[in-house]
């Protein structure tokens, strides 16, 4: 087992420079002048006449031939020099880091529902195939995956923020975020309900939890259709398999025949899933951080989008091609443990 | 035949295919029913001023206006016809490619194979969104350059599918019939395997166009799509997200500039959707017979 992780850690650099050859070949589509900021660290730089900016371009090779410069770029990469970001107005490494709590937080609160709601749900609806609650199960869910993630964000905060003030957009209430960003309150994870609770305050841990309600919920509302959904037709196949009916007809209660014998076996294409589904929410944490202001890695790449701060976003790929990775490597080690046919050789 | 015999038995297929017929009614009276101010230039939706909130329905305008005073009902019309050429567009494009890959590795085998299906696996790393956002940038912001963006990042699915179909029916005994016979190469792909490969595709086409009307509007929600006044939808939700807390004294006072471009989105996708579901249920011989 462990030799087999080693193995796959070994794959992250030829991973990584898979990922980040068609990135990179992007970026030369634009102009030198462009891609200067990427090997910036310090802004003023940037703030020079038309003369020093064509020297800096000769001076950093932005002209040379293109894999002199992949390997470059590559090198500073390697450095952890990944430029400045304009639209956060600090080094794309440091943004990066300082607003990945956010997105976590959220990703984690929101992938606990999909995946076990998802699962519940789907089981309910293949073991009552053809019944009322297949037929609403089914329904919503479908319904669910057609509501585009930005189109349903907005109508929630109509609805709980509009309407009736409950849930505000945003991470902290003004007086929550004074206390966070005070000094009598120890960061420890950056997670503001996390850090709540190892600080002892509990009403700075209910503001974050309001704010949180919303972007969950719809994060997880357009995710776990795609789970019900396969979760159901796995769920059909293994209780039509012959060992449910010899389950069955050993007079074994319906209960542990759903529950053990055919659950067990309908899990494993689900875990597989798991992991496309980390890329899913990737996708839906831009949007939602987008609608209801959620300062996290989402809503930065947004901005720098639209900002056309190349550096950022770069930053961001990469980090999502290694993070995708990651996943890919703890589902197939989850596989293996949940599936004794699997062996990871 | 059966097939239609079989969809016409499902209450939500038939809702699906009445959906997408609106749909499709819809796009093709669009001049009719909400004609173009500009003749040359019919996705530009015209505006009644410059004035920057948002006006409600009324007889001259009868969904209201958008920020900046564009007319909702002649963006909802003409954004179906969006709607339909992005999803039909990007959707098939990535098909082809897909299939063209994915033929060529399954055929060549081997070393092109295997080269072939790490360039997937590394497209596959990089979310679409993500990814599409790079282009974006890169492209300039249009929705051709958000089309072709999702085109780049779509095409890995249909490639494997494809792969694994073609390396299925190789082994089935009619194509070894075919085979004995002295068909060629050419002749057994062409005639006798992608015709049985495309069943999958085929569901995944219209599973897939849904999804992909969303990824644009997604786009363009964030500004990186349709540029500013063109007649698509997710374009004409992000005019509304100054708006969508109401003025001071009424919460709701805008609930048209969401809800009305909002509802065709969500439509046109179940639509898809449950055309997609319902073709899914009908073709996977898996599924036949257990409804």
């Amino acid at each position: 087992m462990i030799a087999y992780i080693v193995r796959r850690l070994l794959m992250l650099p030829i991973v990584i420079a898979g990922v980040s050859i068609p990135v990179f070949s992007l970026m030369m589509l634009m102009s030198p002048f462009s891609r200067l900021a990427l090997y910036v660290r310090d802004p003023d730089t940037l703030k020079q006449g038309p003369e020093e900016l064509a020297e800096m371009v000769e001076a950093l090779g932005l002209n040379d031939p293109v894999w002199e410069q992949y390997a470059r770029w590559m090198n500073q990469i390697l450095h952890g020099n990944f430029g400045w970001s304009e639209s956060a107005r600090q080094p794309v490494l440091k943004a990066i880091a300082r607003l990945l709590p956010a997105s976590v937080e959220l990703t984690l609160y929101a992938a606990f529902p999909v995946v076990f709601i998802g699962i519940w749900l789907g089981k309910k609806s293949a073991v009552h195939q053809d019944m009322p609650v297949d037929h609403v199960t089914r329904l919503t869910a479908i319904v669910g995956w057609s509501f585009p993630t930005f189109v349903f964000g907005i109508l929630m905060l109509m609805i709980f923020y509009g309407i009736n003030r409950w849930c505000p957009p945003g991470r902290l209430s003004l007086w929550a975020s004074r206390i966070v960003y005070s000094d009598g309150f120890t960061s420890y994870t950056g997670m503001h309900t996390i850090d709540a609770v190892l600080n002892g305050d509990f009403r700075v841990l209910g503001d974050a939890l309001r704010h949180l309600v919303l972007p969950v919920i719809t994060l997880a509302y357009v995710s776990w259709a795609l789970i019900l959904r396969l979760m159901r037709s796995s769920m059909l196949e293994a209780l039509r398999q012959d060992y449910i009916t010899t389950a069955r007809s050993k007079g074994l209660s319906e209960r542990v025949v759903v529950n053990k014998h055919a659950q067990r076996n309908a899990l494993l294409p689900v875990t597989t899933v798991a992991g496309l589904m980390v890329a899913n929410l990737l996708n839906g944490v831009v949007v939602t951080e987008t609608v209801f202001n959620f300062r996290g890695l989402g809503a930065f790449a947004a901005t720098a989008a639209v900002q056309l701060d190349l550096p950022s976003i770069l930053g961001f790929s990469l980090f999502n091609g290694v993070l995708l990775v990651l996943t890919n490597l703890i589902v197939d080690i989850l596989c293996a443990t949940f599936d004794p046919r699997v062996r990871l050789n | 035949m059966w097939i239609l015999k079989k969809l016409a038995t499902r209450p939500l297929s038939i809702a699906g295919f009445i959906l997408l017929f609106c749909f499709i009614v819809i796009a093709v009276i669009a001049p009719w029913i909400a004609p173009p101010e500009f003749a040359h230039q019919p996705y530009r939706i015209p505006r009644d001023g410059y004035w920057a909130e948002p006006k409600p329905p009324s007889s001259e305008h009868i969904l209201g206006t958008a920020e900046g005073q564009y007319d909702i009902f002649y963006g909802v019309v003409w954004g179906t016809r969006t709607a339909f050429r992005v999803g039909l567009i990007v959707t098939l494009s990535g098909c082809l490619i897909g299939m063209i890959v994915g033929s060529i590795a399954a055929y060549y085998g081997g070393l092109i194979d295997e080269i072939l299906m790490r360039i997937v696996d590394i497209f596959y790393t990089l979310p679409y969104l993500v990814a599409a956002m790079v282009l974006a940038v890169v492209l300039g912001r249009s929705l051709q350059s958000s089309m072709i963006a999702l085109v780049c990042f779509t095409w890995m699915g249909y490639a494997r599918v494809i792969r694994s179909e073609i390396l299925r029916i190789r082994e089935i005994d009619y194509t070894h019939a075919a085979r004995a016979l002295g068909a060629s190469n050419m002749r057994i792909l062409v005639r006798h395997i992608i015709p049985n490969a495309l069943y999958p595709v085929f569901v995944m086409v219209s599973m897939n166009i849904g999804s992909m009307v969303i990824a644009v509007s997604t786009l363009s929600f964030l500004g990186l799509g349709a540029q500013l006044g063109y007649a698509d939808w997710g374009q004409m939700i992000s005019l509304a997200r100054n708006w969508m807390l109401g003025s001071a004294g009424d919460a709701a006072a805008y609930w048209f500039t969401v809800v009305c471009p909002g509802i065709p989105i969500v439509l046109f996708v179940l639509a898809w959707n449950l055309v997609g579901d319902a073709l899914r249920d009908v073709l996977d011989p898996r599924m036949r017979g257990s409804r």
